[in-house]
């Protein structure tokens, strides 16, 4: 069973938002990770990258495939998780701590409401394997 | 779970796909191939038929003994990579991919002439278990009386395996020491199982099953063709680095006076091995650049998790097609610079 934090929000393409202020982080799911396989390369964006919600901001590698990651909010990102180049098991091992991805300063906060709950995201992923 | 050329089979098992693919280069990997096509030829005419519808040198082999080649088109070019059998003088086995196997028996029955020979399709009749890695042979000998010790590379044997009637070659796709294991299709669950019990699966250093992800991971370091991939009907043997299953001097056979051609000539492009040496991964179909011009495209790209690199193959013109060589793939839209490696990428030690 896939662990979905509380106190997170949800995309439907498996990130979830931790709001901190005006500002975004983001990372892939557990959900995400496990479905992946084991990641062996992150592409992240350059601080200061302008991202619309739902756009592309990088990619994940596992041995096999190529997933592409989306910015679940807007904004522009004042921070990524530089570590990941040389650890990206990371987002395997620890996907909502040490595997987080980026830091987005939000240009609509509201946008989260718009993003799944953890309830919701969980039935969205029960209904994803069914 | 993927279709695999209409066989519903896994990427990965739990343990995923890299802990599956050091597994099998250190202790072992447990693989169900049972999706491969196995054709059966018997007939007096059974060796000169296969010999003129494949590249290599039937008459060359001894009963017990099989032999990689391909089934190639009258320009030259794969229409399968496959394994011949031969189990008596008026008996071959061949063992095809499973995606091209209708392919391959409709051109197989098509080039029938007035040879005296017997084709069955056999494919859903038989399972195939291959276990892979250094510790194959003690697992696999707790389970048969077969002394697997004298089997050499590329030779089989018949005899049981757990009770099973089963064929034992010495052959495989991982680039390690290892058997692959044909029995009656309604055998899998029980060779399989047993073969997991006995090999300690779920233990750090027991056997562990692989899905079609390592499996692929573990030909590439070794530098081994994909159908589909590094071959296909658009490719040579020869521009594929494949000449050594090419005998032109056995006589004639479909496909022999284009390869002959184009041996004197020389081919105009040619499979390499590439390193990617800067932070990218090159995956399948991508192009390759050369000096700002995109001349050619990766076959096969992955990382490779045993050398801890990202390695792939794929095609170049023949003059850049050098150890050494820089080259450049374009990984969606951001040019990452790679050279041009000695294959295999990864050699067991013997």
């Amino acid at each position: 069973m896939a662990n979905v934090p509380e106190d997170l929000h949800y995309s439907k393409d498996h990130e979830w938002v931790r709001v901190e202020g005006d500002t975004a982080v983001v990372g892939i799911t557990d959900y995400a990770q496990d479905s992946l396989g084991d990641v062996v390369y992150v592409e992240l964006p350059k601080d200061g990258e302008q991202f619309a919600a739902n756009e592309p901001f990088g990619s994940v590698e596992s041995v096999k495939a190529v997933s592409e990651v989306f910015s679940p909010v807007s904004g522009e990102i004042s921070g990524t998780n530089e570590s990941l180049t040389d650890q990206p098991e990371k987002v395997n091992e620890d996907p909502y701590g040490g595997g987080w991805m980026i830091r987005i300063k939000m240009s609509s906060p509201g946008e989260v409401d718009s993003l799944l709950t953890a309830a919701e995201y969980e039935d969205f992923t029960k209904g994803d394997t069914e | 779970m993927v279709d695999f050329g209409g066989w519903d089979m896994p990427v990965q098992y739990p343990a995923g796909t890299v802990e599956e693919h050091l597994r099998t280069r250190t202790h072992a990997g447990l693989f169900d191939v049972s999706h491969m096509g196995e054709f059966e030829v018997r007939g007096p005419d059974a060796i000169p038929f296969v010999n003129r519808v494949t590249s290599n040198d039937v008459t060359k082999l001894i009963d017990g003994q099989a032999q990689y080649t391909a089934l190639t088109t009258p320009q030259g070019t794969v229409i399968d990579d496959l394994l011949v059998y031969r189990f008596a003088e008026d008996h071959l086995f061949l063992v095809v991919n499973a995606g091209t196997t209708d392919k391959d028996w409709e051109w197989i029955n098509s080039q029938k002439r007035d040879e005296s020979v017997e084709l069955k399709n056999l494919s859903s009749e038989y399972c195939q278990i291959a276990i892979q890695g250094p510790d194959a042979e003690s697992i696999l000998q707790k389970l048969t009386s077969v002394p697997l010790g004298d089997i050499k590379y590329y030779h089989f044997t018949e005899g049981q395996v757990d009770g099973v009637n089963a064929i034992v070659s010495r052959t495989g796709y991982t680039g390690e020491d290892g058997f692959e294991v044909y029995a009656a299709a309604d055998k899998a669950e029980q060779l399989w199982n047993k073969m997991l019990e006995t090999g300690n699966f779920g233990t750090d250093t027991g056997v562990l099953p692989c899905g079609l992800a390592a499996r692929n991971t573990l030909r590439l370091e070794s530098a081994m063709a994909l159908y589909g991939h590094e071959i296909n009907e658009e490719t040579t043997l020869l521009e594929a680095n494949l000449g050594w299953i090419c005998k032109l001097n056995k006589g004639d056979f479909i496909g022999r006076d284009a390869l002959a051609k184009q041996k004197v000539e020389g081919v105009k492009r040619r499979l390499i091995g590439f390193e990617v040496t800067e932070r990218g991964i090159a995956r399948d179909d991508q192009e390759i650049v050369i000096n700002g011009e995109r001349v050619g495209k990766v076959t096969s790209g992955s990382p490779a998790p045993y050398l801890k690199k990202n390695i792939g193959m794929g095609y170049v013109p023949k003059e850049f097609a050098t150890e050494g060589q820089q080259i450049q793939i374009d990984v969606r839209g951001r040019l990452v610079n790679a050279q041009i490696v000695k294959t295999p990428f990864y050699k067991r030690e013997r």
